[in-house]
């Protein structure tokens, strides 16, 4: 496989994660946002496998096989269960429409490409095309946890953005040192299992998880 | 180790940090702490007061650089005249002090524990001895801190009542507003040291080197002005003062009132004449103009309260203003080079400064002793004290005298020098001026006038006639370290008032240092026994012999009162027709200044009320009639309260960015990432 081949595919996958990211933020069920995140999570472990061919970097590998079990089985399955356990039933949620928030996200990803111009003339790295939509992907994870009332789209939502994260970090550098990349995922591990039981807490206290209870919690004044 | 006051201030520091530090370890045994702690705290005070007294009478200068402080910000220590002078001032009151709070302290034993007490009161030592001498910006303001923080604590000691917390509080923001604005002004003399290029301008010696532009020097004062005020409790910044140092342990009171509010003036004397060291005109009469202003005010305020400690409290105030007149026409005569009027009246605010720590401390102590004999503050509760409280109503008596500045006592000397300084001015080119200066002359003559009212009022209401209040049993006389620590101050007073040419020969050097012209020598020009200030067929002043005088007034009289018999004769008091004389039948505190409330009443909201009981009667037949009086610093509701409504008011528009909404504080953060993306 070429390097050009190998960066097309790349491209090609990161033109897939943008598009899942799109569809998180237009989907309005819960489960089908999940399994939106898990394919996300397959995409990125892909182009995280096809960058360590291309940067023969191995580590990377690593790191892939990382992401497909944390992002793609762990995460996914930790979320569905507490759907389910909390028996998750209404839908409709968004705080803004889903075509403004379409029209925001496309904005953000122009302004990701114009932000990112720069960088793009410097780098000599075959990935420097891809770094624009991880960039997008950030603002579009961070898009959707503010246009989302319900706890659990929030954290799915959070997960995407770190999901932009490590993919800005292998398209921008070929990837972190993998002692920090073993540490990130940890730290997910550990946030995911520490929003469950917070979940629980929410739920009892609250009887919902919508955030928007939340603001009870405010001091009167 | 050799010996010198260097050595002598270390071994005094020392001592302090020894008594913070193992002060926590005697907890469980607070007698023992008390009397080791304060008396740890009078040795170190004593030596401190040694220490600053040889430094000024050697007229030496020492310095040196601790390696402490920030890497590269070392702290700069500057032990001269000015210095030394008011080591003296601090270190001789809190030795008094120290010895007095032996005593009062163990009224506290069984009520809480004093262990916070006595590592304050030795950490507000050190702080004020830091400040006086600190030689770069740094250590003094840490320094500063240091002295705010650990007085906060003092009034805060007695926590359970809501007023000191309140009275702490105010001190609180007040002293750190002036600490702002203190800060601010070093900021700009160190700035425009190096040229805002470094941090090496922070040091004094770089500050008073640089010739600062007058625009920049004008700030700078002003900034310094304002929080230094703050800490003195200049009207109209004196809000904090009658609050904090009523409710505070006496002996804090004392020394708060005594000695740190002169570090206030310290710092002015160090800023203005020698770190800024050239002026105009106008910044003398600024600081004039605010002392007058404090003077009367202060001491109209003082009349009206029925609160011992409170009265005590507005007094400082119209002392700081007597210091700050004085200062302010020293800088005034410096800038129009008239040096030995700016030397003399310079040394009269300093020496009224060491007056006012001694007689103020002094009567502080006595408040103390009343309250510790009786538990009550109020002076309408109180009389009739001087059988009971001899010792105590003697030396408050001491006190009162020298603070309406009579002779042979301290409180005269140096107001006497001031009104020299007014008198022996010459007619000064501007306008302003022109008429400043004799009504200045003609107001400092009626605080004076108005502080023996006040204090007739305190030793009078306090201690002659009958026990007005609910008589809670006897009262006895307080124990021996407080009079002792009491009896040394009236004894420094006595001095400072009978020997002032060798005080003022003592002070010299720093008039030589900070306006460049002695007066020692035409002031004791015609001997120790004549103080002739400048010019000695204008004015002068034998204190000696006034005191001789006096003294041979006094024993004849006693001689010839109690010699021959039948002079004291003791009959039944005539009750104006009434058939029972009650103790509530005596003149009380609110008559006592009733009218001078008549006159000056425009100055204050004054409430007065009168009910009569039962009110459905005829007003002609009346069973009993309650007569209420709140006197109210109008200040308050002028420059006070608007700015804490206008704090409350933006905490509260700010306080709506708290929507309580996770999806609006996710936005906050996304737009300032978009908006840091796109500018940075």
């Amino acid at each position: 496989m070429s390097t050009q081949l190998a960066a097309q595919i790349n491209s090609l996958l990161a033109a897939f994660i943008l598009l899942t990211a799109f569809a998180m933020l237009a989907q309005r069920k819960k489960l089908a946002i999940l399994h939106l995140f898990a394919w996300q999570g397959l995409f990125l472990s892909v182009s995280t496998a096809i960058v360590g061919f291309v940067a023969k970097s191995h580590h990377l590998y690593i790191s892939s096989l990382l992401t497909l079990t944390l992002k793609v089985v762990v995460l996914p399955y930790i979320l569905h269960v507490l759907i389910r356990k909390l028996k998750i039933r209404k839908e409709i949620e968004a705080v803004v429409n889903v075509p403004t928030t379409m029209l925001i996200g496309i904005a953000l990803v122009i302004f990701s490409y114009h932000l990112t111009a720069p960088i793009r003339e410097l780098s000599t790295l075959v990935t420097r095309s891809t770094l624009a939509v991880a960039l997008a992907t950030v603002m579009l994870g961070l898009l959707m946890m503010i246009t989302r009332r319900h706890a659990v789209t929030q954290i799915i939502g959070f997960l995407a953005m770190e999901n932009g994260l490590f993919f800005a970090a292998t398209s921008a550098t070929y990837g972190m040192p993998l002692v920090v990349e073993l540490g990130v995922a940890l730290d997910i591990l550990i946030a995911a299992f520490i929003f469950g039981i917070f979940f629980f807490h929410i739920n009892t206290t609250f009887d919902s998880l919508d955030v928007d209870q939340m603001a009870r919690l405010k001091e009167e004044d | 180790m050799n010996f010198s006051p260097g050595s002598i201030l270390s071994a005094s520091f020392l001592l302090l940090l020894f008594l913070v530090l193992s002060a926590p370890f005697l907890r469980a045994k607070q007698r023992l702490l008390i009397a080791i702690g304060f008396s740890i705290t009078a040795v170190a005070s004593l030596l401190a007061a040694f220490a600053g007294f040889w430094t000024l009478a050697g007229g030496v200068t020492y310095q040196l650089v601790l390696p402490l402080g920030l890497p590269d910000l070392p702290f700069h220590i500057r032990l001269d005249s000015l210095a030394g002078f008011f080591l003296v001032v601090i270190g001789l009151l809190a030795f008094f002090v120290s010895i007095y709070s032996i005593g009062y302290v163990k009224g506290f034993l069984g009520q809480r524990p004093v262990t916070s007490l006595v590592v304050f009161y030795a950490l507000f030592i050190a702080g004020m001895l830091l400040v006086v001498l600190s030689d770069d910006a740094f250590l003094f303001l840490v320094s500063w801190e240091i002295m705010a923080a650990s007085t906060y604590f003092l009034v805060l000691f007695e926590d359970e009542r809501p007023e000191n917390r309140r009275a702490a509080f105010l001190y609180l923001v007040v002293a750190h507003v002036g600490a702002i604005a203190i800060l601010l002004s070093f900021g700009i003399m160190a700035g425009l040291a190096t040229g805002f290029s470094g941090f090496e301008g922070y040091t004094f010696d770089a500050m008073r080197k640089t010739v600062l532009p007058s625009g920049w020097a004008a700030a700078a004062f002003l900034l310094a002005f304002f929080g230094f005020s703050a800490k003195a409790g200049v009207i109209p910044l004196h809000a904090w003062l009658p609050e904090a140092h009523p409710v505070a342990p006496s002996n804090v009171s004392a020394l708060m009132s005594g000695v740190m509010l002169k570090t206030a003036i310290y710092g002015i004397v160090r800023v203005v004449f020698d770190i800024i060291g050239s002026f105009p005109w106008w910044w003398g009469s600024l600081v004039l103009v605010f002392g007058l202003l404090s003077a009367v005010i202060g001491i109209l305020f003082a009349v009206m309260q029925q609160d011992l400690k409170k009265l005590l409290a507005y007094s400082s105030v119209k002392n700081i203003g007597i210091i700050l007149i004085s200062i302010g026409l020293a800088m005034i005569f410096s800038s129009y080079q008239l040096k030995p009027l700016a030397a003399l009246a310079l040394l009269a605010g300093l020496y009224h400064a060491l007056n006012h720590a001694m007689y103020k401390g002094l009567l502080f102590m006595g408040a103390g002793a009343v309250i510790h004999a009786t538990h009550e503050r109020n002076m309408e509760n109180l009389g009739g004290l001087i059988r009971f409280l001899p010792w105590t109503s003697v030396l408050f008596l001491i006190g009162c005298i020298s603070i309406s500045s009579l002779p042979p006592f301290n409180g005269f000397v140096s107001e006497w020098l001031t009104f020299q300084a007014f008198l022996l001015s010459p007619s000064l080119n501007t306008p302003i001026l022109k008429l400043l200066i004799p009504l200045g002359a003609a107001l400092l003559a009626l605080s004076s006038a108005l502080a023996a009212a006040a204090f007739v009022k305190a030793f009078g209401i306090t201690f002659l006639g009958h026990r007005r209040g609910p008589d809670q049993g006897r009262v006895h006389e307080v124990n021996w370290p407080m009079r002792i620590g009491m009896t040394m101050a009236a004894i420094s007073c006595l001095m400072l008032g009978v020997l002032p040419t060798y005080v003022i020969k003592w002070m010299d050097p720093i008039a030589e240092k900070l306006t460049g012209a002695t007066i020692a020598h035409s002031a004791s020009g015609f001997g120790w026994m004549w103080l002739t200030p400048i010019a000695h067929e204008r004015a002068s002043y034998s204190a000696p012999v006034a005191f001789a005088g006096i003294l041979v007034v006094v024993i004849v009289t006693y001689v010839l009162l109690h010699t021959r018999p039948g002079a004291i004769r003791r009959a039944p008091l005539w009750d104006c027709g009434f058939e029972k004389i009650t103790d509530r039948m005596q003149y009380t505190a609110a008559s006592f200044s009733m009218p001078l409330r008549r006159i000056f009443g425009f100055l204050f909201a004054v409430h007065e009320e009168v009910k009569q009981a039962p009110p459905g009667r005829h007003p002609a037949f009346p069973e009993s009639f309650t007569y209420q009086l709140r006197v109210r610093d109008r200040f308050w509701g002028w420059l006070y309260k608007p700015v804490i409504d206008a704090s409350f008011w933006v905490s509260r528009m700010v306080g709506r960015l708290q929507q309580g909404r996770i999806q609006v504080y996710l936005i906050y953060s996304f737009v300032t990432i978009i908006v840091l993306l796109l500018f940075v």
